[in-house]
Formats: C-alpha cells, sequence, structure tokens
C-alpha cells in the first residue's frame, strides 16, 4: 500500500488511525470497495492520503452523507472519519439517528478532546476543569461519552468500541470488528483516543502521559 | 414522444411523476409543508425513501446518492429549505447533480404556505459562492411536470444543483396535466473502484479556488446558452413589458391576452429559469419597451435578478408590483398597467 504524505501535525494521532484502518481494509480486500467520507475538521486532511477512494464533506455531515452513498451502493465499505466534535456536537442529532436506524455504515472519531483545527477550543470530550481557547480558567462540564450514549439505541449486531491511538493491537481488532459489523449490514462506531500535541501544547513524554490519563477518563474497549 | 393519457392531478403528483419519468430512484425527505405531499405520493407509489431526523439529513443523504451514481432527491420547504442549503452549498462546490423540489413558504420564519415568491434569493444564492445553481420557476401543472424531469436530466448533465422552485398553491392545486412523457435522465458515479479519487471541498491557496470557481462560473455561462430557458409573449412591438415567473407568470400571461384584447401594447417576458437567467431575450425585449414591470409576490426578489442581470446600456425605466406572499390576480395585475 502506498500512502502519500500526511499533512497533519507533527505528533498528530490521526495518520496512526489512519494507516491501520487502510491496512485492516486491505487486509479484508476491501480497498476498491471501500469509501472513506471526511467530516470537516483536522479530518479534512486525510483527502489525498491513502490509497482509498475519499472525499472530503461538511462539518457534521458525514454520517448523512455516508449513510447515503452506502444506500445507493450497498456492496461499498462504508467509513465516515470524523473529529469528537463534529460526531457527539454539530453532528450528534445525525449520528443517533443513524445509529438507530442501524444504518450500515462504519464511523470512526477521533478524540483529541479539542476542537483542533480551529485552534484547540472545548470540544463535548474535553474534560472537567481542562483548560482550552474557549475554557480558559478550565472546561465546567463533564465530558460526553459517545459509544455509551448510543449504546441504548443501537440494534443487536451493531458495533460501539473505544481504543487508543497507542493501543495498535486493540485497534487492529476493532478495526476487524467494525468491518464484520458492515458486513453483517449493522452499524458501527469507533472512537480512538489521540494524541494532539499542538493544541495540548505538550511535547514527547508529556503527551503519552496525557492520552494516558484520558484512558481513566474515557475507558478503552467494547462497549 | 407523446402519450393521450391526459390526467387529473394534483402538484405534487406532477412533480413526483416527472421525478419518475426522469428515472428517479430514490428520495430523502423531512415533512413540511407545502412540500410533504411531494414525499408522500413518492412513497405511496412504492419508491425506494427515507425519512430523516431533518433537512439536513436529508440533503447530505442526497449528496452521498448521487456520488455513488444514484438519481435521488429531496423536497423542502422555508425553513427546512434553509437547513438544505448546508447541502446544497455541498453540492455546488463539488459539482453534485442535487435536486431538490421547493414549495416556497411566505416568510421570513415559518411564515404562511400556499402564496410565496420569497426563496428567490435562498434557492440562486443561498451559499458562500456565486449561485451555480439550476432554478426552475414552472408556472402550472405541465411545466411543474417537464421542469421536475428536466432538473434531473441537467443536474446530471452539467453537474451543478438544481431546485424546482414552486409553492403550495401549485403543489396543491387539481388540474389537467397533458402528460409528456419524458426521457429518464443519464447518471453515472462519481467515483469508481478502478481509480482512486481524492476530492476536496477545501482548498489550501486562495488562488486555487479562485481558479475553481472561475471554471464554475465558465461552465455556468456554458450551460445557460442552453439552460436559460424563458417565454415571450407579445414581445415583438412591446411598449409595456412585464416580468414575472412561476404562477404569478401565469396570471402575467392572462392579463397580456385581456390587455392586448383593449390595443395596449403589453407584452411579457416569463423566466422558467431563474438562474441561469436568458439575458439575452431579457435585454432584447427590455430594449424595446418604454417601461418594464416586474410583478412578483415578494418585494423585489425577481427585480433584483432581473436589475443584475439586465445590460447596463438599457436605460429603460422600471415600475413595480409587488405584494410580499400574497397571491396576484389577473384583474390586479390589468389595473396596475391601466394605472401607469
Amino acid at each position: 500500500m502506498e500512502f502519500k504524505p500526511a499533512k497533519f501535525c507533527p505528533g498528530c494521532g490521526y495518520p496512526i488511525a489512519l494507516m491501520l484502518l487502510a491496512k485492516a481494509i486491505e487486509k479484508a480486500g476491501l480497498s476498491k470497495k471501500a469509501v472513506i467520507g471526511l467530516d470537516i475538521g483536522c479530518a479534512l486532511l486525510a483527502w489525498d492520503h491513502l490509497p482509498i477512494n475519499t472525499f472530503q464533506t461538511h462539518h457534521g455531515r458525514v454520517t448523512s452523507t455516508m449513510l447515503g452513498f452506502k444506500r445507493a451502493k450497498p456492496d461499498s465499505f462504508c467509513v465516515a472519519v470524523t473529529g469528537d466534535g463534529g460526531a457527539y456536537a454539530i453532528g450528534l442529532q445525525n449520528l443517533l439517528h443513524a445509529a438507530k436506524r442501524d444504518e450500515p455504515v462504519f464511523v470512526l472519531v477521533i478524540n483529541n478532546t479539542v476542537y483542533g483545527m480551529t485552534g484547540g477550543q472545548s470540544a463535548p470530550t474535553t474534560l472537567k476543569n481542562q483548560k482550552t481557547d474557549t475554557h480558559p480558567e478550565g472546561n465546567l462540564d463533564e465530558p460526553f461519552f459517545g459509544p455509551e450514549l448510543l449504546k441504548n439505541l443501537v440494534a443487536a449486531g451493531a458495533f460501539l468500541a473505544r481504543t487508543a491511538v497507542n493501543e495498535p493491537k486493540q485497534m487492529q481488532e476493532f478495526f476487524e470488528r467494525a468491518i464484520a459489523a458492515q458486513k453483517a449490514g449493522h452499524f458501527s462506531l469507533l472512537e480512538i483516543l489521540s494524541f494532539c500535541p499542538t493544541n495540548w501544547r505538550t511535547r514527547g513524554a508529556e503527551t503519552i502521559a496525557y492520552l494516558e490519563s484520558l484512558k481513566q477518563a474515557f475507558k478503552t474497549g467494547e462497549v | 414522444m407523446i402519450s393521450n393519457n391526459r390526467q387529473f392531478v394534483t402538484g405534487a403528483e406532477a412533480a413526483v411523476q416527472g421525478a419518475l419519468d426522469a428515472g428517479a430512484e430514490m428520495m430523502y425527505g423531512y415533512p413540511i409543508t407545502p412540500a410533504t405531499e411531494v414525499f408522500t405520493i413518492w412513497i405511496k407509489k412504492g419508491q425506494k425513501y427515507l425519512q430523516t431526523e431533518d433537512e439536513i439529513a436529508a440533503g447530505f443523504g442526497v449528496c452521498g446518492a448521487v456520488i455513488a451514481g444514484q438519481k435521488a432527491f429531496t423536497c423542502s420547504a422555508g425553513p427546512g429549505h434553509i437547513l438544505m442549503q448546508d447541502a446544497i452549498s455541498m453540492a455546488e462546490g463539488m459539482r453534485l447533480p442535487f435536486v431538490a423540489v421547493i414549495g416556497q413558504r411566505g416568510g421570513p420564519s415559518s411564515g404562511t404556505v400556499i402564496y410565496s415568491q420569497q426563496e428567490v434569493i435562498l434557492s440562486c444564492f443561498g451559499g458562500n459562492g456565486e449561485g451555480h445553481r439550476l432554478v426552475y420557476s414552472p408556472s402550472n401543472l405541465d411545466e411543474l411536470y417537464r421542469l421536475t424531469a428536466l432538473a434531473f436530466h441537467e443536474a446530471w448533465q452539467y453537474k451543478f444543483p438544481a431546485i424546482v422552485l414552486t409553492d403550495g398553491y401549485l403543489l396543491k392545486t387539481k388540474g389537467i396535466l397533458d402528460e409528456t412523457k419524458a426521457e429518464p435522465a443519464k447518471a453515472h458515479p462519481l467515483i469508481n473502484e478502478e481509480t482512486f479519487r481524492h476530492w476536496r471541498n477545501i482548498y489550501n491557496f486562495e488562488e486555487e479556488l479562485r481558479d475553481e470557481v472561475l471554471k464554475m462560473e465558465n461552465d455556468f455561462a456554458a450551460a445557460a446558452k442552453e439552460a436559460a430557458r424563458a417565454e415571450e409573449v407579445q414581445t415583438d412591438d412591446v411598449e409595456i413589458l412585464l416580468v414575472a415567473h412561476g404562477i404569478v407568470g401565469a396570471a402575467a400571461k392572462e392579463a397580456v391576452d385581456i390587455l392586448r384584447g383593449q390595443g395596449i401594447k403589453v407584452g411579457l417576458f416569463r423566466p422558467i429559469t431563474l438562474r441561469p437567467l436568458a439575458k439575452e431575450k431579457l435585454d432584447k425585449a427590455a430594449a424595446k419597451a418604454k417601461k418594464i414591470i416586474v410583478i412578483e409576490s415578494s418585494l423585489g426578489q425577481l427585480a433584483r435578478l432581473v436589475r443584475d442581470q439586465l445590460a447596463p446600456e438599457i436605460s429603460t425605466p422600471f415600475d413595480y408590483l409587488q405584494k410580499p406572499a400574497v397571491g396576484i390576480e389577473v384583474e390586479e395585475i390589468v389595473n396596475f398597467v391601466y394605472g401607469i
């Protein structure tokens, strides 16, 4: 598989998740059938990265767009790549209903706890007391737990899970589970806790330590 | 190919028949008066559909479907049309053959549901772009049928979003449809399995986007040569030129007949497409006239388009008959012309 240069910030977690996604798609023999829709936010930078059909959509609208594609071409493997803001704030209504209808689309949520592309404002996933551009004194609210919220809505056979970019084995396994869910005609959502050293204002070991601390708040594993 | 099956139908039924004859395969929708029946009649005909949670999901569902090569469409009105502009803007930016039937509502806000021509600017220019959309304004049932079918053909041919802009009066009124069987439109996937497409709507450099918009403008101007349509009535020796569209255009046409019967040299320019506007025809008729009267159920949305597109050297004075959110009857137009 040939990857074009990633356009993400140095130290970003997106390229790791995308590379493993592409490898899982290739392993399943779906490289030609796969279509990746990108939400707006940092996800948009993946438009020219993978050897897979890829297009940008609008902020919060990737799930609706990809379910339209999937319904028109049921033999495709449809992935909606989005950030936590796109999934759980502006796109939440559409995500909830897509999950409830068991639309056979794989929603990949990269959770870095901030709006990265716009410079680090609070997201639905921002931790309580976490300092951001829009909450310089610390965020007031508890974070939003996407897969757990969807748990009560989805049909049997849907797949919901959370992992982290520094858990490649689990990530790989969950990509395979998501592919299997879509093949069986079901909705899937995988949230991946990811690095954002640019907006966390962390370096090297601090970045990894911060990601590890996120795992305390956001439990990894199948939901 | 003409068939003789005359039918007594509502406008919504005529629009659905137009979509079906054009080979439409899928509809996404969210109920809103006065467009709901376009959706429910489509469903009752046993067609594929999805009722979404809002007009945003309906619009983007259409975007995803057409990228996959499916002739999909939606319908909406007023506040729903506002939400749908999010998807129509993406369709404009990515040249997607998006088709929507819009039943205009009186506005602002939720307003009213029968007479209105207040979604003209929203349809034509409701995005952060240059209004590269095909906007059709049918004046009667037969045109509602034919223009809905045509919207699919031209959306797929030119790759611009296409809006059939009608209203509650036309959608809900029953009348005779002299059905002219439309041919199915040709569609094809915009991405395929053999070549990986990497497709964006966000640009790194201002100049890249400028070039893209200028290319769209060129393509739109080229499309306009065929796609810009208007009906001209008695414009050869016109002294007073009426300009009206949609059902107001139908009333204006009747007014022309009455006024001509009394020896007044009145003519009509009725844009069938609001975008692109048939500007050469407009210029020709307007240059002959001593007065132009723009008549519409809005405070000047059509007048803005007409004044903007009219050649600058034409100095014919304008007058306006504007009644926002209410219908305009033939007699009112006749009396207005008497009055000047």
